[in-house]
This record gives C-alpha cells, structure tokens and sequence, in this order.
C-alpha cells in the first residue's frame, strides 16, 4: 500500500455526557465486542496499510490498554507497525494538542520520515468498513489535493452535528459548513481524508505558521477554493458516535439483521482486541429476546431489545429493556432498567428501577458494593 | 545458551477411537469441547498459567486441525523468542524412520529438541484431559521429594479403580507397586497421564529402552525406573480432572458446564482458559428465541430453541429449530422447524429443514458396539442431512448425505451412514 495512516483519537466531546468521562471516545465499547477505533484500524489493516499512528489525548490510557498489543490488528510487523503518539514535551514546544492540525504538527516528523507518498487521515469514532485502495484511486484519478470521504444521509436524519458537504456534478467540493444550524444538504463529511505526503505537510506548516490549529476549518475550509477537494462517496453503513443519542442508535442498529450481516458476516472482518472471556451462559428461568449478547455474560433474568457487552451478569428477576450494558455490568436481582446505558464496570442494586424515554438515553453507573 | 528450568511435551497423537466419527479426521486433542475451546487448550493453558513457556506438541494422527489451531501459539501466549510452542510430527532420519510407536517413544525420538533447551525437568502431558493445574507446584512437589520421577495421580471411586493404572504408595508417597487395570486393585489411586521426570533419569530410560517396541511410559519406562529403584512418588491431585474419552463422558463433561454453578468453572478470572479465537462478534437472540440452561459462544444467530445443551461459536439455529440436551461444535446450522435431541454435532455440520435428530427407542449400534452406547447421535465433521428425515437414537452420520440414504426418509435407532473421508 502506498499510504500510511493516522487516526486522530485525542477528541473529547461533551456530548457524550457521563460516558468520556473515563475514557477516550475511540476507546468507546461498540456493538458488545468491539472499541470503535477497531472499526479505523481494522479497515486500514485490512487496506493492507502497514504503518499507522495514532494520535491520543484525552483520557489516553484508556486507549493505551486496548492498543497494548497490535497484533489484533495485524501491525506488528517488521515492516510498518502502530504508533501511538500522546502529546510530549520537547526542546521547541511544551503544548497539548491544541487542534487536529496542531497534532499533526507535532508529529510532523514521523510524516516527514516515511516514504509512502499518501496519507489517510480518520478519526477514532467512526463505526464503518472501507477499502482505503478504493478511495485512493478515486483520489489520484481525480487529480485531488483532498478527497473526503462523504455520506449521503436519509432525509429524516439530522445532520446538524456533522460537517455538510456540496458538490459540483463532478464531485468537487464547493462548500463546507461544520454543524450547520439549518441545511437542506445530505451530504456529510466522515472526517476521512486523503492527502498526499508532502502536500499535507506543506499546508499543515502553513497553518501551523498562521497559528491555525483546526484542519477542518484552517485547512479544508479556508482552502475549498485554491485547492482540489473532491468527495468521495461511500457506500456502505457509516455512522459515529459522537453524542449519547447517536452512540444509543449506533449500538441498537446491530440488532438489525442488514447491520450484523453487513459487519460480522461478510468480508472484511473487523478485528478487536481478544479477551478468552468463556461462552455466556443462560441459566433457567432466563428470557433473552431481540438482543445482542457478547461473551463472558450470565444471565438469569429477563433481556429484551437490548445490547449487552463482555462479562455482564443480569440477576434472578431483573428486566433489561431497550438498554446497553457496557463491559463487566452487575446487575442485581430484581433491577429494572430501561431506556438507559449503563456504564462498564458498574454495580446496580438499586431496586427503584431506572428509565429514560426514548427521547432521552439516561446514561448511569453504579459503584456499589458487587459481593 | 539456551536454558529452561522445565520444558514440557504434550502427547497429541492419539486417534481417541472411542469418539467414533468424532474423530474419523480430527485427532482427538483438537475435538472441540465447551463452546468454543478444543480439549488441547487445558493442557496448553496450564503450561502458560504454571510458567511453563516450552512446549513441545508432539502430533502424528490427522494434524491438519491441530497444526492450524496451535499455530505459533499466540493464543497461549507461547509465541516467545527462545522456546514457546512446537509442533513435532514424526520424521524421517537417516538411518531409520518410523512412526511414534508409543508414548514413550515418541517422546524419544525427540530427545534432541529436549536437549536443545538444557531442561532439568520434562513435563509429560497429554492432550485428551479437561483440567486446571499448576505444574509449578508439582514440580515444587517432585524438587522438595527429591524425586526422580514425579506421577500426579488422583483418588477415585473404588468400584471404578480397575480402569485406571493404579499406584500403591507408602506413608510418604513413594511408589511402591504398579497395578495396570487391576481386577483387585491395592489401592484407588489412579495415575493421570502426568509425569515430571528429572532430565538425566528420563534420557537414561529413553535411550535404555529405545528398543522396546511400542514403547510406552505405563507400561515400560514407569516400571523400568521402578525395577532400577528410582525414587517414584505421587502427587496427590484433588481438583476437577475428567477424561473424556468416550462420548458418554465427552457428552456429561460438556453438560456439566451449563449447570447453575459449574464443578468446573470457567468464569473465574483466575487461572484462564485461553484458545484460538479470532475477534468473534457477539451472539445475537431474536425475539423468537427462546434460550435455557445453557452456553452459547459467539458469534451464534438464534431464532429457535435451545435447551440444555452446549453451543459452539459462530452456529446458526433457524426459527423453529429445537435443540435440546445436545452438543453443536463450530459453524453448525440447523434448518428452519428442525429438531436435534441428544446429539453431538461437530465443526460446521447442516441439518436440513424439518429434520428430527433422536427419535425412537434404543438400539444396539450396528456400526460398532463398543463406540455408540451411549444413546446419543453422532454427527462427524462437515456432514450434511437433507431436510425432512428422521434420524433415530445411537446413529452415525458422517458425510454429505442424500434424502436417498435415509430409506422411507429415516434412519433407525442404532442405524449409521459413513459416507465421508471419499476423495471427490
């Protein structure tokens, strides 16, 4: 492959209320099995690109226990291999990341020291599958500076918290808003870019220069006009989960049988992190229906349309509804729970009952004693 | 130099006849056992969680399965720079070749991939046991003796002692006297197949009895080092161990999983069992599921029934589908309304629509008496049974089978067809 990659993973968002508080985004658990940046990875992994960094921030660690090994994603080799790179101190500068473009500024030498000509950019909280080889063609058959990749959304969704894209019949970019407050356009930038090598540090040095931070709108905005930014349209299922509504609709899509098949079932695979966790086990008297269950979990009590990832353990009694249970969830018996999204590791004895509406996801955690 | 304290050898060479079609092309040690595991992850897995990072897999009977599940051993984390995982197939030399004739001379014919690692002790294994063990502790056991050779054994019931080769020992568990299947047996502890020989005193019996045909370590090396007084004794293991040699106890170690709390727990965090698994995604349970008392391992679709029974990764249960007191290994799909009652699928076999699998009475097995007594259907590897038959109780099926090999659509109880192994 003729690219390297670089997955931008730094990123908090308030959005995700109670959720990032631990954790990064990208190390967000997604579809009972997965992190979302497996779904970056695995589709720069499986694009045959070698060598690829990741660039952390906030909440890093949580980051660095899932990427302790790269051998999941099939990076350790002796070509290539995974990087991650956390903002560090130097004889020049002493600063955070202070933008996606300042990151990349900061590690403008690992750009400088590869040889591959392009380089494709992603965030960590996109949940999708993409052969980079295809949009890399498109690139270099347009004659782009830019390409990013863009999807078009159904006329229901809002898309008031992506940045909207408008083309011209031949795909390039005319416009670029971020979070527009009111648009008629569906067409949405997914924060994938490709970029030539050198094109890409000659422009984040020019911003760099300007005290510019923001590669969206010091980069792609600011040069729409100069230079040739074409959108590539993708195809497949995409979605982020950058606000607890869109994290809830994202997991809850996976009971779809057209989701699950489109990820589990068809080539490529997506790859995670492995974790020995034991069959789950449904002992007598459980009712588990329309759900989604990953490994490790035991379950007594009753679980209906929901998702429920490694390790949970539903007591005698206890109904789950239209919920998700991140990783190593204890619920006692007798709890009640809907409409909600209970944080990984918590203990719920509480026997009032939790529920949100479907207008809005309650997130909760609990640390109560577990035995 | 290169240097281990203990480096272990793991017999996985065996057949396991008594699995019938089970093992028709897959060696006994990479059946597959729990769901998702294969019966060679306990002994592997126990080697890594005892610190034991040198294993040497010796392989003989159908490989192919074993060779692509142990890899280079990532899984079990024995993919190391000096030792970890080697697959040891029997091979040809120059002055004579020939197949492992026995254990113990399997063991020999590899005393140089002993030696290379200069052990003090060697761990012999074998790969057909469901257990959790710490052979550090053993060996702690077998340095404090002073021994020579060290056999974990174990206490069984009286009535079943004349199966096992059974060890009598003084008050300070020294081995005295050897009974192989004893009709009065001495004593009821019985060896489970695990030895740690000192280095010196296993490469003097190895090279001692080289010529010994079949050469085999109950029945030649353990009483050679007896006769020449060696010191011998036994440790004594008291947690769960099971041999699951036959499918009726195959079938019960599987079934005791899905009991409320398991005499065999894998759900501790401690002591973990580890296994090839790619990332699977999770199971998913559609709302016309309905699932009981029992484990079902990732990657499985269910629209129908399951009750007490064992669910390997990645199968299929079609809406309708019935399957109880039963065992699906990896990648099984039964068809839409299809029944499996007290059957043992293994890796990725169909079971077409309508299908009902153990019905009727009990019948003598016509295809072998000593294998299939067990009341259970047996299903080999890859078979395919069309949609809309009747299978009866104590049957083999291996192969993909026609709606023309069930005569009147049914097989009888007892009945088998074989039609795989063909070469197309």
């Amino acid at each position: 492959m003729r690219a390297i990659g670089i997955v931008l993973a730094g990123g908090n968002n308030k959005r995700m209320r109670e959720l990032t508080r631990k954790r990064a985004i990208a190390a967000m658990p997604v579809a009972g099995s997965y992190r979302s940046i497996d779904f970056a990875l695995s589709s720069l992994s499986n694009s045959r690109i070698k060598k690829v960094a990741v660039l952390t921030q906030y909440n890093s660690r949580s980051l660095n226990e899932h990427l302790s090994s790269s051998k999941w994603w099939d990076f350790g080799r002796k070509m290539g291999g995974l990087y991650l790179f956390p903002p560090t101190i130097t004889a020049e500068s002493s600063d955070w990341y202070r933008g996606t473009a300042d990151s990349l500024y900061q590690n403008l030498d690992f750009l400088r020291d590869c040889h591959e000509p392009y380089v494709v950019i992603c965030p960590g909280d996109g949940v999708y599958k993409l052969d980079f080889n295809d949009v890399l063609a498109f690139h270099i058959d347009k004659q782009a500076d830019i390409t990013v990749v863009c999807k078009e959304m159904p006329q229901d969704a809002d898309v008031s918290r992506f940045g909207v894209v408008q083309t011209d019949e031949n795909d390039r970019i005319l416009q670029f808003e971020e979070k527009p407050v009111v648009t008629d356009q569906r067409l949405v930038s997914c924060g994938i870019y490709v970029v030539r090598r050198r094109q890409l540090i000659e422009m984040i040095e020019q911003a760099a220069e300007e005290d510019r931070y923001d590669f969206v709108r010091d980069i792609l905005v600011r040069y729409r006009q100069v230079k040739n930014i074409y959108a590539y349209r993708m195809s497949g299922y995409w979605n982020n989960i950058s606000t607890v509504e869109a994290y809830y609709q994202t997991n809850m899509d996976f009971l779809k049988p057209e989701v699950r098949k489109y990820f589990f079932n068809e080539y490529p695979d997506v790859y995670s992190k492995v974790y020995d966790n034991p069959p789950t086990k449904y002992n007598t008297g459980c009712h588990v229906s329309g759900s989604l269950i990953s490994s490790g979990c035991i379950i007594n009590g009753t679980v209906e349309n929901s998702v429920l990832f490694k390790k949970c353990y539903i007591g005698n009694g206890a109904v789950i509804k239209n919920s998700i249970l991140l990783d190593d969830v204890y619920i006692a018996d007798g709890v009640q729970i809907e409409n909600c999204i209970v944080d990984g590791h918590s203990t719920i004895r509480s026997l009032e009952g939790f529920s949100g509406g479907l207008d809005h996801i309650r997130v909760i955690s609990g640390d109560e004693k577990r035995f | 130099m290169v240097r281990k304290e203990m480096i272990a050898m793991l017999l996985a060479g065996g057949q396991g006849s008594r699995l019938g079609v089970l093992t028709h092309n897959v060696a006994k040690p990479a059946v597959a056992f729990g769901g998702k595991y294969r019966i060679i992850d306990f002994p592997l897995s126990n080697c890594i969680n005892s610190g034991v990072d040198t294993v040497g897999v010796l392989t003989q009977y159908e490989p192919l399965k074993l060779n692509a599940h142990i890899g280079v051993g990532i899984s079990w984390d024995l993919d190391r720079n000096v030792g970890g995982v080697m697959v040891l197939p029997p091979h040809e030399k120059s002055e004579s070749s020939s197949w492992y004739s026995g254990t113990a001379n399997a063991i020999y014919q590899n005393i140089d991939y002993m030696e290379s690692y200069h052990p003090e002790y060697v761990l012999i294994l074998s790969g057909d046991h469901i257990y959790k063990m710490d052979y550090e502790v053993m060996l702690g056991y077998h340095k404090a003796k002073g021994a020579d050779v060290t056999i974990a054994t174990m206490a069984v019931p009286w009535e079943e002692a004349p199966r096992f080769g059974i060890m009598v020992t003084d008050e300070d568990s020294r081995i005295t006297e050897f009974q192989e299947k004893p009709a009065q047996p001495k004593s009821n502890l019985a060896s489970m197949g695990i030895y740690i020989f000192s280095w010196n005193a296993l490469k003097e019996a190895l090279t001692t009895l080289k010529d010994v045909p079949g050469c085999d370590f109950g029945k030649h090396v353990i009483p050679y080092c007896h006769d020449k007084g060696e010191k011998i004794y036994s440790y004594e293991f008291s947690g769960y161990w099971k041999d699951v040699g036959t499918l009726g106890s195959y079938w019960e170690a599987n079934m005791e999983l899905v009991d409320l709390v398991p005499v065999f727990n894998l759900y501790e965090e401690y002591w973990k069992i580890y296994t090839k698994s790619s990332a699977m995604p999770p199971q998913y349970v559609a709302p016309s599921a309905h699932i009981e008392r029992s484990i079902v391992a990732e990657g499985c679709e269910v629209e129908g029934c399951v009750e007490h029974s064992v669910i390997g990764a990645r199968c299929v249960i079609e809406e309708g589908a019935v399957v109880r007191d039963s065992i699906l290994m990896e990648d099984c799909h039964i068809g839409k309304g299809a029944v499996v009652e007290k059957a043992i699928l293994a890796d990725g076999v169909r079971v077409g629509e309508g299908s009902v699998l153990g019905v009727g009475e009990y019948a003598e097995s016509r295809y072998d008496k000593k294998v299939y007594v067990f009341d259970l259907v047996t299903v080999g590897e890859g078979s395919v049974i069309p949609s809309g038959v009747k299978v009866g109780k104590n049957t083999a099926i291996w192969g993909e089978t026609a709606p023309e090999d069930y005569p009147d659509g049914q097989l009888p109880s007892g009945g088998f067809i074989i039609k795989g192994g063909e070469q197309a």
